[in-house]
């Protein structure tokens, strides 16, 4: 793919920098062992970018985890081989080498950027002495030089100020500017090999771009190898010359970038491809036929603001503005999206639609009526038209009841019909979201993570609402379960013209669902249009920037250009 | 993601993952699987017999030790263990292992007394608190910062000094003692079900206040309150026997774990085994309840 | 900074005014007649007739109207004037300050016991690969907890005083009739140290910035005492408050055992007769050792955990 890879794969062919053989991984459980990886075999060649691609619980950060020595304490290598090359001599095996043998190779010649920046720096020590400590545990600077070459090797990961930076801890730093300091630490000991867990998955989606950019731009620069490690496909496909597709602990796929994404032969690969939302082409969406409207608009937001209060700062009480001066309209059987990175008050302003937060000025309307000020009885007649499916399925269900109990609750807290109707009822709803009837009995903790969105969709139904607001839905799902649960959504609108409210922070996604999407920004309003118009033509930067860092997009651009040279 | 089928709480597993298998639910599989965890457990076994066992003395002492435990031979006074007398016998020449069985029931009724003042009325204030918030939950929790700041034995004493001697004033004493405890986990355990989205999610579905507290509140802060009540259990009774030492609780010659080793103490030379004894019962009894507390702590859900 | 001075110095009073409040309503409104209560001189005194009652009430203050008498008795409790002894008429100030260094003492080396085995339990359980010998170590503090404090006292007296003949069995002559009691003051106090610092140190292990130090290749040790330890002693040094109170109270017990003198012997003595202004002196004391050990928590804090001295939320 570049340059550097084909020059130095030429110069050692016979030799890959990394070759796993037949890796088998289990982890001992109270329940007996558990097989995590079964019969891995890959290859990483010098200077080469492999990505490993898999849904959560496919094994990919077990095989990660195996070939730099950091298996957890009931994790263990049964079987196989990892050899990586030495700069002379034959390669070394990996597998079965002692803790301290480990220690020497760990750092110095495979490097690991970690999954969630926020946690995984020591929050007692300072940014440079952490950096530094990379450096002095193998010997190559010291006790005098160490701090000096850290701030070096901050300036090289793209921090910004690194001299004062080295002086700080982590929590005044950003996720970003610290997922630059571990990879300031991954780069210290210069190893061949890095291997990056999901790096930029906590991350927002325009610091996720500029990053995944740096670690290439740093290891093309020096030819390192890269083990890349995610769940998207799309990020796998920007960044990746190799993609391996792994499932249920096996490595299903593997192949060229294009070759995979082309011509998958694995049907898991296929489904992967064909629910990767932004891999798919525009055309296949999910939407009910654009509204009619006949009547008035459902929903109307007039000038909305929302203030919270700050903790005082000597003496003084600032507020931060979390939602500044919203308008928007629903209409029925309309999906009007709202999009936005973390912070940027597109919760805020659901929930003050909902009436679940009081709002500091502006209007509500909903059906014609004023709801801004709603109490008692009119707060109560609210519940009914308009309801809520939360982002976290694990945590909008009561452990404690079942799948029955959940489904009616908003039928017993209306007293709608007698008990068998609820239970009938129930029955209906379930059906309506494609489970089976028995999942009534079922606790919420029996139920994967789709099954049990299904649920809260369910509920979301049980009254019949004019108006669910669905915040995130999606985004605590894997892929493949992601695009179920959408056309689900897609369905039941048809059916019974629902109107959606979509808070989402992923476009490719609201592409899919949404008539209208609005792009908001620090508690604004940016723009609000018509889908395909927003996403052929945005009108402001920032709609272009979040545009620009859908993963995927890349690949697909490239594509193109080959298609049409 | 992580490999998150390795971790062992379910609840808060992968966002997503198809890890969750529906688990066996017909009453036959149930039992089959809570035998397999009590034989992989043989200590948690053993606790449980040794409470029962207790309990049995609590209440029917006379079926395992038929003697009167008040009377006793003098001529056989100051005995070591021996098979005639399995924990000797002590200056009266009365079978110390009858009064140790007999003094179970004063034991643990004051425990009893004790556990169920401190739960009671720490968990009512705690749900107060937790529910209400505001400046109820702020007073409230105020109060108990004061409790907690004086140490437990002092704060017994003092409600001895006020209310007098005896076993059910000690257990009083002890159980208010410990209300500080009861009242920040249940406040806890309310804060944290009243601000879950599920709740959220009830309330958004139009579910009144009350119902709220009673349907999703109450069943989950339930289990976190009583592994502390079957906790607090232990300490009760190391609290009650301290105080039964030092002298407050039932008066001679009636049998009590606390007093039973105050008296042998005059004897600790020679005679070891009346401390000793009544020792080990209160021991064994504190250890076996801290072992049920744990398994109830979550060990059964993990295991499975 | 010093807001967070002035709001925790706050707080503290707050909770000593508090404290004070508490222990007069049960000592002075739960008995219904406190100078009865007292002039009974615990069990077996003998009654007193009604007349001299009155004079005793009259000189208490305690025929005054219940809100005088608090306002009375707090105002003097803030010039440090916890009234006298109904016992022998010494003023109760001075009998705790004349109890006290005993019970420093034993608290001292008991707290030093406790800090030295509990530390090295949670260490070594937590370091050590090797399975039983870390279930051992586990084992040992809820063993401790389980154990009463009078008991142990009773059995180590046995077995090194008068088995081994190694160490007095009671008084207070002598730095080695100090071991016995310190041991048995500080065994309970060690087993809570190690519980929460081994708890706290395998939650630290798991956390993802020591894989980040591991794939650095930084050794075991290192990270233990380097990584680990910092960030699990800060929830451990919450705790200190607590067990500080804990060696106080359980001077009570081991006082009593060992027949050392100290205020644990002075409570005791004071509960006996009823001695109502000695056993709200000592309570109000303990309380003010409490909270003092806290504030001094409070202000190394930021000093350990700088996401504290910024101001940051954790």
């Amino acid at each position: 793919m570049s340059e550097h890879a084909s020059k130095s794969s030429a110069q050692s062919v016979a030799e890959p920098l990394l070759r796993v053989e037949g890796l088998d991984v289990s982890y001992r459980t109270t329940g007996g062992s558990l097989s995590a990886v079964r019969g891995a075999s890959l290859t990483v060649a010098p200077g080469e970018v492999v990505a490993i691609v898999g849904e959560s619980g496919s094994g990919k950060t077990t095989l990660a985890q195996a070939v730099i020595g950091l298996l957890p304490a009931n994790g263990s290598v049964d079987g196989g081989s990892i050899r990586l090359a030495r700069q002379q001599g034959p390669a070394e095996e990996l597998a079965g080498l002692s803790e301290k043998a480990f220690r020497s190779i760990r750092g110095r010649r495979i490097g690991l950027i970690p999954q969630d920046p926020t946690v995984s720096l020591n929050p007692v020590q300072k940014i440079g002495a952490q950096v530094a400590e990379a450096l002095r545990v193998h010997g190559l600077a010291d006790r005098r030089r160490a701090p000096i070459d850290a701030v070096e090797l901050l300036a090289r990961a793209g921090l910004p100020e690194p001299q004062v930076r080295a002086g700080q801890y982590p929590h005044e730093l950003s996720g970003g500017m610290r997922q630059r300091v571990l990879i300031a630490i991954a780069i210290a000991a210069s190893p061949r090999l890095l291997i990056a867990d999901e790096p930029t998955s906590a991350l927002d989606a325009t610091v996720q771009r500029r990053i995944l950019d740096h670690i290439e731009h740093l290891t093309r620069e020096s030819g390192t190898s890269v083990l890349l490690i995610t769940h998207d496909l799309g990020v796998a496909a920007d960044r990746a010359d190799r993609i391996l597709v792994m499932s249920g602990g096996r490595i299903v796929e593997d192949g060229p970038v294009a070759a995979i994404l082309g011509s998958p032969s694995d049907p898991y690969t296929q489904t992967l491809i064909a629910s990767a939302p932004g891999l798919r082409p525009p055309c296949a969406d999910t939407r009910a036929p654009a509204p009619v409207s006949a009547h008035g608009p459902l929903v109307e937001v007039r000038n909305l603001v929302k203030d919270f209060p700050l903790p005082r700062v000597n003496g003084s009480r600032g507020v931060l503005r979390a939602v500044d001066e919203v308008s928007f309209t629903i209409h029925r059987g309309e999906t009007l999206a709202l999009v936005g990175e973390s912070g940027s008050g597109k919760s805020t302003t659901a929930r003050l639609v909902l009436r679940l937060a009081d709002p500091t000025a502006g209007q509500v309307l909903f059906d014609g009526t004023d709801i801004t000020t709603a109490k008692g009885s009119a707060w109560r007649a609210l519940r009914r038209r308009a309801q809520l499916v939360y982002q976290n399925p694990y945590a909008s269900l009561d452990p404690k009841f079942s799948v029955e109990e959940v489904v009616t609750e908003p039928l017993r807290a209306f007293q709608v019909g007698s008990a068998a109707e609820q239970r009938r009822r129930a029955a209906d709803l379930v059906e309506k979201v494609a489970l089976p009837v028995s999942v009534l009995a079922r606790r919420p903790v029996e139920l994967s993570g789709g099954q049990r969105q299904r649920v809260a969709i369910a509920r979301a139904l049980a009254l019949s609402p004019d108006l669910v607001v669905c915040d995130e839905p999606v985004s605590a799902l894997d892929v493949s379960v992601q695009s179920q649960v959408l056309d689900l959504l897609g369905e039941l609108q048809a059916e019974a013209g629902l109107a959606y409210l979509f808070i989402s922070h992923d476009l490719a996604v609201v592409r899919r669902v949404a008539h209208r999407v609005g792009v908001m920004r620090d508690g604004r309003l940016l723009e609000l249009r018509p889908t395909e118009e927003l996403f052929d033509a945005p009108g402001e930067d920032y709609t272009r920037e979040l545009l620009a860092a859908i993963a995927g997009r890349r690949h697909s651009a490239q594509t193109l250009e080959a298609g049409t040279s | 993601m992580t490999e998150l089928l390795i971790r062992e709480s379910i609840g808060e597993a992968a966002p997503g993952s198809a890890t969750a298998q529906p688990v066996a639910a017909t009453r036959r599989e149930r039992v089959v699987r809570a035998l397999r965890f009590l034989g992989r457990r043989p200590g948690l076994v053993a606790s449980i017999v040794f409470v029962v066992l207790v309990l049995v003395a609590a209440f029917v002492p006379s079926v395992l030790a038929p003697g009167d435990p008040n009377v006793g031979v003098p001529a056989d006074k100051l005995q070591a263990p021996s098979a005639a007398h399995m924990f000797g016998t002590d200056y009266l020449g009365r079978d110390v292992y009858t009064r140790v069985v007999h003094g179970a029931a004063l034991s643990l009724q004051a425990t009893v007394i004790a556990v169920a003042v401190a739960l009671v009325v720490g968990g009512l204030l705690g749900l107060l608190a937790g529910f209400v918030g505001r400046w109820v939950d702020e007073g409230l929790m105020r109060l108990v910062d004061v409790l907690m700041a004086i140490p437990a034995v002092l704060l017994s004493l003092a409600l001895i000094t006020a209310l007098g001697y005896g076993t059910v004033k000690v257990a009083i004493a002890v159980g208010i003692a410990s209300v500080a405890n009861f009242a920040r986990v249940m406040r806890a355990e309310t804060l944290r079900i009243r601000q879950s989205t599920y709740v959220e999610a009830a309330r958004s579905v139009g579910t009144r206040w009350y119902v709220t507290l009673r349907r999703h509140v109450l069943p989950n802060a339930a289990g976190p309150v009583l592994v502390l009540a079957v906790l607090e259990f232990g300490l009760a009774i190391l609290a009650v026997s301290s105080l039964s030492f030092l002298g407050y609780g039932a008066p001679p010659p009636a049998p009590e774990w606390g007093s039973l080793i105050a008296e042998g103490r005059n004897y600790i030379a020679a005679s070891w085994w009346l401390c000793a004894m009544p020792g080990f019962a209160i021991a064994a009894t504190v250890l076996s309840v801290n072992r049920i507390s744990r398994a109830l702590d979550g060990e059964w859900s993990r295991a499975r | 900074m010093a807001g967070y001075l002035v709001r925790r110095v706050a707080l503290a009073i707050g909770v000593l005014w508090a404290a004070f409040t508490v222990s007069f309503v049960v000592l002075y409104l739960l008995p219904g007649d406190p100078v009865a209560t007292m002039a009974s001189g615990g069990l077996d005194g003998e009654p007193m007739s009604p007349a001299a009652l009155d004079a005793l009430r009259a000189r208490y203050g305690l025929d005054q109207p219940l809100i005088v008498q608090y306002g009375t008795r707090l105002w003097d409790a803030l010039h440090g004037n916890f009234g006298a002894s109904i016992q022998n008429g010494q003023d109760v100030g001075a009998a705790i300050r004349e109890a006290l260094p005993p019970t420093i003492q034993i608290s001292l080396a008991g707290l030093a016991f406790a800090i030295v085995f509990g530390g090295a339990v949670a260490l070594v359980a937590t370091y050590t690969s090797v399975r039983w010998l870390r279930q051992l170590l586990m084992a040992l503090p809820s063993l401790a907890v389980s154990l009463p404090v009078f008991w142990v006292g009773l059995m180590l007296v046995q077995l090194f005083s008068f088995q081994l003949g190694l160490l007095p069995s009671v008084g207070a002559k002598g730095p080695e009739s100090l071991v016995l009691p310190a041991v048995t003051l500080g065994l309970p106090t060690g087993a809570l140290v190690a519980q929460v610092l081994a708890k706290s140190l395998s939650d630290v292990l798991d956390e993802p910035y020591v894989v980040t130090a591991r794939a650095k290749g930084v050794g075991r040790v290192a990270i233990h005492l380097r990584h680990a330890l910092r960030n699990a002693a800060l929830p451990a040094l919450t705790v200190f408050g607590y067990v500080v109170g804990n060696l106080l109270a359980g001077s009570v017990v081991v006082e009593t055992v060992f027949t050392r003198p100290g205020l644990g012997r002075l409570t005791v003595a004071a509960v006996g007769i009823q001695d109502i202004p000695v056993v709200q002196g000592i309570v109000v004391f303990a309380a003010a050792v409490f909270v003092a050990v806290n504030l001094l928590v409070d202000l190394i804090y930021p000093v350990l955990d700088p996401r504290i001295a910024t101001g940051a939320v954790v």
